[in-house]
């Protein structure tokens, strides 16, 4: 039911994902998922998905302690579609992503250390301290931003798709887009052009539900994101998106397929954000019943209940994994206090390419 | 120096060519830049010299195939954006801007963007307000872009072979009235460097600084100047940005007095820029005030006389000129 017509019926249990992993009822994709990565690789994933978490709590008190500062956009409740997604890509693979880019970075493999160090703008950052919070690059791990505009990534990650077909290599690029995004006009553009050229373009709609404050069922004419992709003869697939499983399933198809013959794909993961837009946001336009709804279905508790019923995590084996993520996120926190910022003549540095 | 007389347009053609077969990392898109051989004819023959992946018709969409371009450079290779005029480039200004601009500062210099975006820039003839824009100092304005203007064929195609050669983003804004204009060209790999003006003719009464159609037009009707006892030096800056000012003040040292000769408009034109910059670089070295020349105050019309009444002509710089010398 769309979550429009649940608020109108006064129905106050909105929609959400619809499964929540669970051993007994895994499906059988999710369980060729499971027995393709292993214990080690799931538990590594989680890992990632718990690092994200802490980090992104731990930036939220940084930035009311003032170390922090301009826009912050928190990633908190997404963490299953940025490490599902990114887990299914070669390390030669493009991603591409908005300003909401801390735990794609962290996915990636970005260091945490510089990551915070970037969000205290300092020398050692990601960025040396030029981008901040929304201007993560990595030209190690090819993540092309980080963008400020909303959809200003679209076209840009198309570029590295395009890049893949000249130089014949089977890489690809993944998109990443909120449902804001989906209404600018790169959208179209960039859908159109992929479609025509074959590119190699994964475009994933982080459907979190909410452009800012704007619900997407005020903001698009079309609430079923996929629809669109027939309109631009390309697939379109949805997948939920508080789910680690359906989502390393479902991009890992789609990128091993596009390996083989490019072509774009159009996927639509629903998902949602605990925090408001940004840090200055407090989400009024969001009813407590449907936050605490989506709590209910945390990626992060979801893989942890199944590890511990796979018997790959027990309680004491989850403690230390969280233990040793805050502890990683702490060590990120003094090294980014510890950092210099800029020296001055870093001013007139990287303005014009040598 | 052996030469060849060509056009503009050949010589754009040829840049591009040389260029394409030089790196295969260099690439050319735009809007009718391949079955069509271009809106005009810049691209003529290299769609079917390259073949489809190195010449891409684009659907309209500026915005979305300058993204592409700067996705592109970033993941290491070279596009060519034409833009068929640079009006339709005010499509692409988030993806010029945003990211063009700023992804090698933004990135703590990590992602150099060499790409070129080109294409004809200015009123051409009478395809009034929407098609006439000059954008020069709209793109010279950011931190990050590289403007070049050349004016004849020897420097269009010097110009465009540095450009693409640059490794950060150069906007080549040319003009489409230029294209079947003649010239000297040397043969062989010619360059001209980005960033240095070019005095295209000396003199000793008073400085114009002119670039694109303008210079042209000045040189063109030197002998006008001439009949007028006054003897002219003409600059031509070819770099808007960055600006060759230490070219333009040993003019001013030698002349004393400037004209400075645009097609763009008068608020915040690249004469605004070149006029700050002569007067903090050599303030008294002038004999009189700058004069600038510029296109009028609105839109420009489709109506002949109106379009003419807008934009600069000779005989507005021949006044400006005996201006300066006081003896007008």
């Amino acid at each position: 039911m769309a979550l429009s017509a649940a608020r109108a019926s006064g129905d106050t249990e909105p929609e959400v994902a619809q499964g929540v992993l669970t051993r007994d009822r895994l499906t059988p994709r999710q369980k060729r998922v499971v027995d393709e990565l292993g214990r080690e690789r799931l538990v590594a994933m989680y890992r990632q998905m718990v690092l994200i978490r802490a980090f992104e709590q731990r930036s939220e008190q940084m930035y009311q302690q003032r170390k922090i500062g301009g826009f912050l956009h928190l990633y908190m409740g997404q963490e299953a579609l940025g490490v599902g997604a990114i887990s299914a890509l070669r390390r030669d693979d493009y991603v591409s992503t908005s300003y909401r880019d801390h735990g794609i970075a962290l996915a990636l493999g970005m260091d945490p250390k510089a990551c915070m160090a970037e969000l205290f703008g300092k020398v050692t950052g990601v960025s040396r301290g030029k981008g901040g919070s929304m201007h993560f690059y990595s030209k190690e791990h090819h993540l092309l931003g980080g963008h400020g505009i909303v959809g200003g990534q679209t076209p840009v990650g198309l570029g590295a798709a395009f890049r893949a077909k000249y130089m014949r290599t089977d890489q690809v690029s993944l998109i990443f887009l909120g449902d804001g995004a989906v209404a600018q006009g790169t959208f179209h553009e960039s859908l159109n052009i992929a479609s025509l050229w074959h590119l190699p373009a994964l475009f994933i709609i982080e459907n979190n539900q909410y452009g800012m404050g704007t619900a997407v069922d005020r903001a698009l004419s079309v609430h079923d994101l996929t629809l669109k992709a027939p309109g631009y003869n390309m697939p379109g697939v949805k997948v939920d998106g508080m789910n680690l499983l359906d989502c390393y399933a479902v991009i890992s198809e789609a990128v091993n397929e596009r390996r083989k013959s490019p072509a774009p794909i159009l996927i639509e993961a629903k998902t949602y954000r605990y925090r408001g837009h940004s840090i200055s946001d407090p989400a009024t336009y969001r009813k407590k019943e449907e936050v605490e709804a989506y709590q209910r279905v945390d990626p992060i508790l979801q893989v942890k209940r199944l590890l511990a019923e796979l018997g790959w995590l027990d309680e004491a084996a989850s403690k230390e994994l969280d233990r040793d993520a805050r502890a990683e996120v702490s060590a990120a926190v003094e090294f980014a206090d510890a950092s210099p910022e800029p020296d001055p003549s870093e001013l007139a540095q990287h303005v014009y390419a040598q | 120096m052996e030469t060849q007389q060509i056009t503009y347009r050949e010589a754009l053609n040829q840049a591009l060519a040389e260029e394409m077969e030089r790196d295969p990392l260099v690439f050319l898109m735009g809007e009718e830049v391949g079955a069509y051989n271009g809106a005009y004819k810049v691209s003529q023959g290299l769609l079917d010299r390259f073949g489809p992946m190195r010449v891409l018709d684009t659907p309209i969409a500026e915005n979305g195939f300058t993204g592409l371009a700067v996705g592109a450079a970033m993941t290491g290779l070279r596009p060519v954006v034409e833009f068929m005029s640079f009006n339709f480039a005010l499509v692409a200004m988030d993806q010029i801007v945003s990211n063009a601009a700023k992804t090698l500062y933004m990135s703590g210099g990590q992602f150099p963007l060499p790409m070129v975006m080109r294409g004809p820039g200015g009123p051409a003839a009478r395809v009034a307000a929407q098609h006439s824009n000059s954008l020069e100092s709209i793109f010279a304005y950011f931190p990050g872009l590289i403007v070049v203007a050349p004016s004849t064929p020897a420097d269009a195609k010097g110009l465009l072979k540095s450009a693409i050669r640059s490794p950060g983003p150069v906007m080549m804004i040319e003009n489409e009235i230029l294209y079947g204009v003649s010239g000297a060209v040397p043969l062989g790999d010619h360059t001209v460097p980005i960033g240095k003006a070019d005095v295209k003719k000396t003199g000793r009464d008073v400085t114009i600084v002119a670039h694109g159609r303008m210079s042209y037009m000045v040189l063109a009707a030197a002998g006008v100047f001439a009949r007028e006892g006054i003897d002219i030096e003409l600059v031509d800056p070819r770099t808007i940005k960055p600006l060759d000012i230490e070219t333009i003040a040993a003019s001013v040292r030698k002349t004393h007095r400037v004209v400075i000769v645009e097609e763009g408009h008068r608020f915040c034109g690249v004469g605004a820029e070149i006029a700050d910059q002569i007067y903090s670089t050599c303030f008294d070295d002038l004999d009189a005030p700058i004069v600038r020349i510029t296109h009028t105050e609105n839109p420009l019309p489709y109506a002949r006389n109106l379009e003419a009444a807008s934009l600069p002509n000779v005989d507005q710089v021949v006044l400006a000129a005996k201006g300066v010398l006081y003896r007008a």
